[in-house]
Order: C-alpha cells, then sequence, then structure tokens
C-alpha cells in the first residue's frame, strides 16, 4: 500500500538503548506505550488478586475468608477502583494507544511527546497517592456514593485524590492524540483510509477530553465535604446526594465507552488480517463510533432509574440507552460478516477477536433488560448487574486488550510467543470466565443484591459454582502471562516483519521499529483494508 | 419461568415478567444467530490452503440498512413497553393503605397507620394495595423484595414512595440493595403478607394466633431472646461468637467489666443492657461508633428481658 517501501537493513531498534534513564526520560511514544502497560498490568494483578479473594469468600454464606464485613467492602473497593481508574480507564487508549497510533498514521511520534512523557509522570504521581492510601483503604465501591462516602470513618481522600490525579493524565493524553491524528497524517493518509483503530482512538480521546473534567470536579467536591465539612452532598449538611450521583456518572457513563471503543478498534484491525477480507462496512463502524461516543454523554441516568428521579427523565433517559444499542449491534453484525468467503486463521489473537464479539453480545443484549425500565426495577443494583458489566469490560475490553496483547507482540518487543501454550490459555480464560459470570445472570433474577459479604443460604449453588470460574480464570491468565514474558528474556526475532500479512502501516516497518519508525515518511495510495483486491480486480479482466 | 425468574407475589410481577420474557426471546435469538454464523463461517471458511481464494466484499447498503432498521423496531417496542410498566409502577391506587418506613443503619422501621410500629417486619394485608412512605435516617438504602418484583431508594432528606399489592400469603425477603456499609448485606427484613382474616387479628394486636408470637409463649426467655436478635436487626452489629463486627461482641458479654469512653468502667449486667438498648449513647464502651439507635418504643420490656436471657447464655 505504500510508496515509501521499508527496507531492512541497518536499523536500530527502539529497543537498543538500555538503563533507567532511556526510559523514565524517554520521548518515544513505544516506550511510553510499554510503560503503561507495565503500570496498568501491574494494577490488573493487585485488583486481579482482590476479586479472588472476593469470589473465595462468597464460596459459603458466612464470613470465613476475611475477618470482617469491612474487610470484604475494602476488597471489592480496591477491586473496582483500580480496575476502573487505573486499569481499564488509562488501558488500551494509552498502552497500545501510544504504540499505534504513530506509526499507524505514518508519523515518527505523537504531536507533543514531552506533553506524552508528562502525561505518564502524571499517572505515575496518581498511582502513588493511591498506593500510599493501600494503608488504610475506603469502602465506599468505586462509586463513592454520597452521604455514605461523607460518614464512613476509613479513608475516602486519598483513593479519590488518586483518581482526580489520574484524570489530568488522561485528558493531556486525549488531546495529544487528537492533535497527532490531525496533524501527523502521512500524505495519502485520508479520513476514509485510516485503521479504524484510529477512528476509535479518536473517538475515545474527545470522551477523554470532555468527560474526564466533571469526575475531577466531582471529586474535589467530595474531598472538600470531607475535610471542611462544606454541604454539598450530604443532606445533614443541607446536600443533595443525587447531586452527587449526576455528576459522577456524568462522567462514568462515557468512561464505559473510554474503555470499550479501543477493543472496539482492535477487534475492527485482527479481524480482517486474519479473515484476509476488508472490513465490512468501514464507514458504518467508523461513524458508529462517534455515534456511540455522543449519544454515551446523554444516557447517564440510567444508572439512577430507582434512585427516585422524575419518571419523564427515567423516560427521556431509557430511549436514548435503546438508542446506543443501534450502532452497538451494527459493528457487531459487520465484524461476523467480514468473515464471509474469507479465509480465517486461528492465530491466538483471532480467537480472543471472536471471542470478543460473542461475549460482547451477551453483554450488549444484558444491557438491553437493564435500559428497560420496569425490568430494571427488579435487576437493579443485583448480580445481573455485575455480570452485565462483566461481560462487557472483560468479555469486551479485556478480550480486545488480550487479542492485541497477541497481535502486536512481535511488532512491539520483537520476539516470538508460543502459539500453542496462548491457545491453552485462551480456552481457560473463555471456558473460566463464563463460568464465573454466566450464572451471575441467574442470580441477578433471583434477587442476589451486589456488595453482600455474607448472603442468604438460597443462592450457594451459583455462588460456589462462580468461585470455581474464577480458578480456572486466574489460572487462565496466569499462563497467559507467563508465555508473554518469557520470551522477552530469550535471544530470537521474529522471522519476518509482517508474519500475519497485514496491509496497515506499522507492519511494513522491522520488528521492533527503529526509533523514529520510518526511514522516509511513506505515501499511502490505498485503502488499510484492501484485502484480496488485486486478486478480484485481475479475475474481473480474466 | 419459575426456574430462573423468581416466585411472583405481587400485582406488578406479571407485566415485568413479561417483558423480560420478551427481552429475552429476542436476546436468545440474536446471540443463538451471531454465535451459529460466527461458528458456521469459521468452520467453512477456515484456511485451508495459503492461497485460499477470498472475495473482495466492503459493504452492502442494502443488508446494512435491514440490519439496523430490525433492531431499531425491537428496541423501540421494548422502550415503549418498559415505560409502559414503569409508569404502573410510579403510581399508587389512591385507596392503597400508606405505611411510614425509616431505613438507617442497620435495621428496617415499619409504623401503620393504627399507631402500631414493627421492626425488620412488614406485616401486609393479602390483595390489599400498600403504599410506604420511606426516608433515612443516614445513608442511602433501597427497598427490594425479589418476588414483588419492586425497588426504591431511599434516601436521607426527602421521602421516597413505592407501592405493590401482594397476592400471596407468606414470608418474603426484604433486602437492603444499595450498598451502606459494613452491616449491608445483614440489614435484611421480611415481608409478612397476611390473610384478610389474620391481617385482622394481627391489627387488633392480637399478635398470639401469628404463629412466632404463639410459639413465644412456650418457650424459654432465652429462646425468644435469641429469635429476637436475629429478628430485630442486633446481629448486623453484635456477633455471637466473639467476632468483632461494629458493636461489642454478645458472646462472654454478661457479667464482664468494659471500660468507656470517658474512662470509667462498667459492669454489664441487666441494668447497663436495658440501658444500652433503650438509650446507647449513654454509656459508650470505649472504640465503638455511636451509630447504635434507640430501641425505644420498638422493643418492650418483655422483649428486653428476653435478649437480657439470651446473652447470658452465650459463654
Amino acid at each position: 500500500m505504500a510508496n515509501g517501501v521499508m527496507t531492512q537493513t541497518q536499523h536500530i531498534p527502539y529497543l537498543a538503548q538500555k538503563g533507567l534513564k532511556s526510559w523514565i526520560l524517554t520521548t518515544d511514544h513505544k516506550r511510553i506505550g510499554i510503560l503503561y502497560l507495565v503500570t496498568i498490568s501491574f494494577f490488573f494483578m493487585i485488583a486481579g488478586l482482590a476479586a479472588l479473594g472476593m469470589r473465595y469468600e462468597l464460596m459459603t454464606p458466612e464470613l470465613d475468608f476475611f475477618r470482617t464485613a469491612t474487610e470484604y467492602n475494602v476488597a471489592f473497593t480496591l477491586h473496582g477502583s483500580l480496575m476502573v481508574f487505573f486499569f481499564i480507564v488509562p488501558g488500551i487508549a494509552a498502552s497500545f494507544g501510544n504504540f499505534l497510533i504513530p506509526l499507524m498514521i505514518g508519523a515518527r511520534d505523537v504531536a507533543f511527546p514531552r506533553i506524552n512523557l508528562l502525561s505518564f509522570w502524571i499517572y505515575l504521581v496518581g498511582t502513588a497517592i493511591l498506593l500510599s492510601a493501600l494503608a488504610q483503604p475506603a469502602d465506599t465501591g468505586w462509586t463513592f456514593y454520597t452521604p455514605y462516602s461523607i460518614q464512613t470513618g476509613t479513608k475516602v481522600i486519598m483513593i479519590t485524590l488518586g483518581v482526580f490525579v489520574l484524570g489530568f493524565s488522561s485528558i493531556l493524553t486525549g488531546m495529544n492524540f487528537i492533535v497527532t491524528i490531525h496533524k501527523l497524517r502521512a500524505p495519502g493518509m485520508t479520513w476514509s483510509r485510516l485503521p479504524l483503530f484510529i477512528w476509535a482512538s479518536y473517538a475515545t480521546a474527545i470522551l477523554q477530553l470532555l468527560a474526564t473534567p466533571v469526575v475531577g470536579i466531582t471529586l474535589l467536591l467530595l474531598i472538600a465535604e470531607r475535610a471542611f465539612d462544606i454541604g454539598f452532598f450530604d443532606p445533614a449538611k443541607g446536600g443533595d446526594p443525587i447531586l452527587f450521583q449526576n455528576f459522577f456518572w456524568f462522567y462514568s457513563h462515557p468512561a464505559v465507552y473510554i474503555m470499550v471503543i479501543p477493543a472496539f478498534g482492535i477487534i475492527s484491525e485482527i479481524i480482517p488480517v486474519f479473515a484476509r477480507k476488508p472490513i465490512f462496512g468501514y464507514k458504518a463502524i467508523a461513524y458508529s463510533s462517534f455515534a456511540i461516543a455522543i449519544i454515551s454523554f446523554f444516557v447517564w441516568l440510567h444508572h439512577m432509574f430507582v434512585s427516585g428521579i422524575s419518571e419523564t427523565a427515567a423516560a427521556i433517559f431509557s430511549f436514548l440507552t435503546m438508542l446506543v444499542a443501534i450502532p452497538t449491534a451494527v459493528k457487531v453484525f459487520n465484524w461476523t460478516a467480514t468473515l464471509y468467503k474469507g479465509s480465517i486463521d486461528f492465530h491466538s489473537s483471532m480467537l480472543y477477536a471472536l471471542s470478543f464479539i460473542v461475549l460482547f453480545t451477551v453483554g450488549g443484549l444484558t444491557g438491553v433488560y437493564l435500559g428497560a425500565l420496569a425490568v430494571d426495577v427488579h435487576l437493579h443494583d443485583t448480580y445481573f448487574i455485575v455480570a452485565h458489566m462483566h461481560y462487557v469490560m472483560i468479555g469486551g475490553t479485556v478480550m480486545g486488550f488480550f487479542g492485541a496483547l497477541h497481535f502486536w507482540y512481535q511488532k512491539w518487543f520483537g520476539k516470538v510467543f508460543d502459539e500453542l501454550t496462548a491457545k491453552v490459555a485462551w480456552f481457560l480464560i473463555f471456558v473460566g470466565f463464563n463460568v464465573t459470570f454466566f450464572p451471575q445472570f441467574f442470580m441477578g433474577f433471583q434477587g442476589m443484591p451486589r456488595r453482600y459479604a455474607t448472603y442468604p443460604e438460597e443462592y450457594i449453588s451459583y455462588h460456589s459454582l462462580s468461585t470455581y470460574g474464577s480458578w480456572i480464570l486466574g489460572l487462565g491468565i496466569l499462563i497467559m502471562t507467563v508465555n508473554l514474558l518469557i520470551p522477552l528474556w530469550k535471544k530470537g526475532r521474529p522471522e519476518s516483519s509482517n508474519p500475519y500479512g497485514s496491509l496497515s502501516l506499522e507492519w511494513q516497518v522491522p520488528s521492533p521499529p527503529p526509533h523514529e519508525n520510518f526511514d522516509e515518511i511513506p505515501t499511502v495510495t490505498d485503502w488499510t483494508y484492501s484485502y484480496g483486491k488485486n486478486r478480484s480486480e485481475a479475475n474481473a479482466k480474466k | 419461568m419459575s426456574t430462573w425468574i423468581p416466585e411472583s407475589a405481587s400485582n406488578l410481577a406479571a407485566s415485568v415478567d413479561n417483558i423480560t420474557l420478551f427481552v429475552t426471546i429476542v436476546s436468545v435469538f440474536f446471540f443463538v444467530l451471531i454465535s451459529a454464523v460466527l461458528v458456521a463461517f469459521s468452520i467453512k471458511y477456515r484456511r485451508k490452503s495459503e492461497d485460499q481464494e477470498t472475495a473482495y466484499i466492503t459493504h452492502n447498503p442494502v443488508i446494512e440498512t435491514i440490519w439496523t432498521i430490525i433492531p431499531t423496531i425491537l428496541l423501540m417496542v421494548i422502550f415503549a413497553w418498559g415505560w409502559i410498566a414503569f409508569k404502573e409502577l410510579r403510581n399508587p391506587p389512591p385507596e392503597a393503605i400508606e405505611v411510614n418506613v425509616v431505613a438507617k443503619q442497620w435495621l428496617w422501621e415499619f409504623e401503620y397507620f393504627t399507631g402500631k410500629k414493627s421492626l425488620n417486619e412488614l406485616f401486609v394485608q393479602q390483595n390489599k394495595p400498600v403504599r410506604l412512605i420511606m426516608r433515612s435516617e443516614d445513608v442511602i438504602h433501597s427497598f427490594f423484595v425479589p418476588q414483588f418484583r419492586v425497588k426504591q431508594d431511599i434516601l436521607p432528606g426527602s421521602y421516597q414512595q413505592l407501592w405493590f399489592t401482594p397476592t400471596k400469603v407468606g414470608t418474603f425477603d426484604l433486602l437492603c440493595a444499595e450498598y451502606c456499609g459494613s452491616g449491608h448485606s445483614q440489614m435484611l427484613a421480611t415481608v409478612k403478607v397476611l390473610s384478610p382474616e389474620a391481617f385482622a387479628r394481627w391489627e387488633k394486636g392480637d399478635e398470639l394466633e401469628d404463629g412466632a408470637a404463639l410459639a413465644a409463649i412456650s418457650v424459654s426467655p432465652a429462646e425468644r431472646g435469641k429469635e429476637l436478635h436475629s429478628q430485630r436487626g442486633c446481629l448486623a452489629c453484635h456477633s455471637i461468637d466473639g467476632k468483632e463486627v461494629i458493636g461489642p461482641t454478645f458472646k462472654n458479654l454478661y457479667g464482664k467489666t468494659e471500660k468507656l469512653a470517658d474512662g470509667s468502667s462498667v459492669l454489664v449486667d441487666e441494668n447497663y443492657i436495658r440501658e444500652s438498648i433503650y438509650e446507647p449513647q449513654a454509656k459508650m464502651v470505649e472504640g465503638y461508633p455511636p451509630t447504635m439507635p434507640s430501641f425505644k418504643g420498638i422493643l418492650s420490656e418483655d422483649e428486653v428481658t428476653a435478649l437480657i436471657e439470651y446473652i447470658k447464655t452465650l459463654k
């Protein structure tokens, strides 16, 4: 696709330089991507261990693993806030976004490399504040609902301050990516030729830029209320607890799409390569990311259907919630249709992409239950929500993230992992995930409320099944992690810089890429997804 | 439906269940469709050779329009149906009997228009609509009875309402659905749906006709205290096995000398326990939060006596 053909000779890989300084002062987007990847993976592991602890506790109705209910409550608060704010929100956007955006659009780096490093440093300051809070963590849940978060005796200020600081990192990264995509596209890389991961990253960046300040302000008000007794949210001080929920979800609903839209982009990259087919309905996928991003600002009240809002408000927001489901459904159809008459190779990353389609479909469909007003009244705050959310977040985002790790691994690190082990790990993750979370839909229908340290006897069979599933899931992730870590300490390079036959620009440079990516900025002459085009033209001539 | 949806025991349950069933049919259809197509394509178009023919198909306006319109229609139907049923959930009939509900960490109080009060047990009459007027004394709680398909958050500083007509005689779990702190998962109560005859007897104060109270006559005070301990919400804060929950454990409590917050100390005897139930903040034991509400007017002197007897047995 590119005129500026890459030569494989005499490149110094970006990883060549060693030493701490070469990392902490780097402005190379690929290295900053790795810094994010390492940090978010660390928090993913901590939060994952908290989840395993919670599942172990829930094996039986009584309190037995944790000493008090408060310890359990602290565990789910840590699990939720670490996963959401420290892993999944920065997650794909900051790690793969950094690594891929300049490579995919044919640029040498992001628009503001130093601000990019600053974003990472701000992220680190946020994590440092959070880690200092771990000695006496909060028990509020990741949603910090008032007035409980004002009245509880546990330490709320540090954890919210950490999230507040983190927000600036998100805002700067979003700004950086928007400018990069606007200004640094290679000649010929028109908007209608852009890889869909770029479209997705662009939509995500807009959400980061516009929504994150709201959560920042909200958490600051909460801190002010706790520290200085100013009555914003506690009715005992003349405040309004529902105001907090409005503020919080005004950010946190768009945030759900900050988490999942980058995964849409990843799936749209992986499937065409391994099916050797153009992505079906390119424009529909590109525009639907934007449609979702915009509508997602106007659905936040669906988290509050039983909080005492007016009937009219509930009706409007239920309607808008249904609208979000349409572009989402269209995407799923498009990905599935891309497989039609293809030549499908089941590489481990393709297995993750295909399981994404199936699991995300479950996540999306169960969202329809929750958007329907009367049904939501019954299911709200039960395990149905827990299951729905995890089908979107793990079945969607995390599957996309794992798929991306396996797909771009050779390019990013210049190493090769063991494919068979990767497939075994994928199988355990897929099975373990479903055994953990599918029973929770039924448990929710039966009325099991979420955030219960102990529970009535009747739910025990669902809970213990779910706990067994969490062990399979944990084992799968452990095997996957080890399999991806081992090659980093081994010698050897990938045999080819483009082993899967991708047409995208990042695969036209060596693995790992040189420091400034391209010797010469390439000129793009064709669509990123023209798989099979030449042959079909040749056939037409016959 | 009884296998995956709980028993339905209110007038509102049927319409909620009908929508749920419709959404489930739509969901299962699309899930099976997508999964089946995915698997079929994966098998049929798997890569058999490196130079396998592939088609160059980029889009198809007809099929894309169809698969946008069909979900849109279905989603609008679900939206409208959900809204109609929601209106029913939100609008109590004027003849509904009112009950005042107070939720606090971590118990439920009910006050009836006759002046009767009950704790952690809501008494309602079969086939008579009930309207609950609810407020919270501290943080947000949520009133949830799965068998009735009703749920409403209860906020401090305002009244929230909820209504239902119970259709089946029986005892149903009432759960707090909004996280409210360390006693959240113990903030459990029951809704007792009585037949019109039984309800009339209960209203007259003739509680003895109702199973539990009748049994209380023939059991020892300590056994009755044991029942009260779990029914009246003591368990949420006071364990019986030595575990520290929110308040002091009841194990080995009687006869112990406790150090108070003001530095003095007190012997835990009958009078101290009684005072701590009726005026919890009068003599606070050191190291515990002053969160316990007064049980004056909620627990009778007889019931306090029974609780004291029960505490004495916990060695």
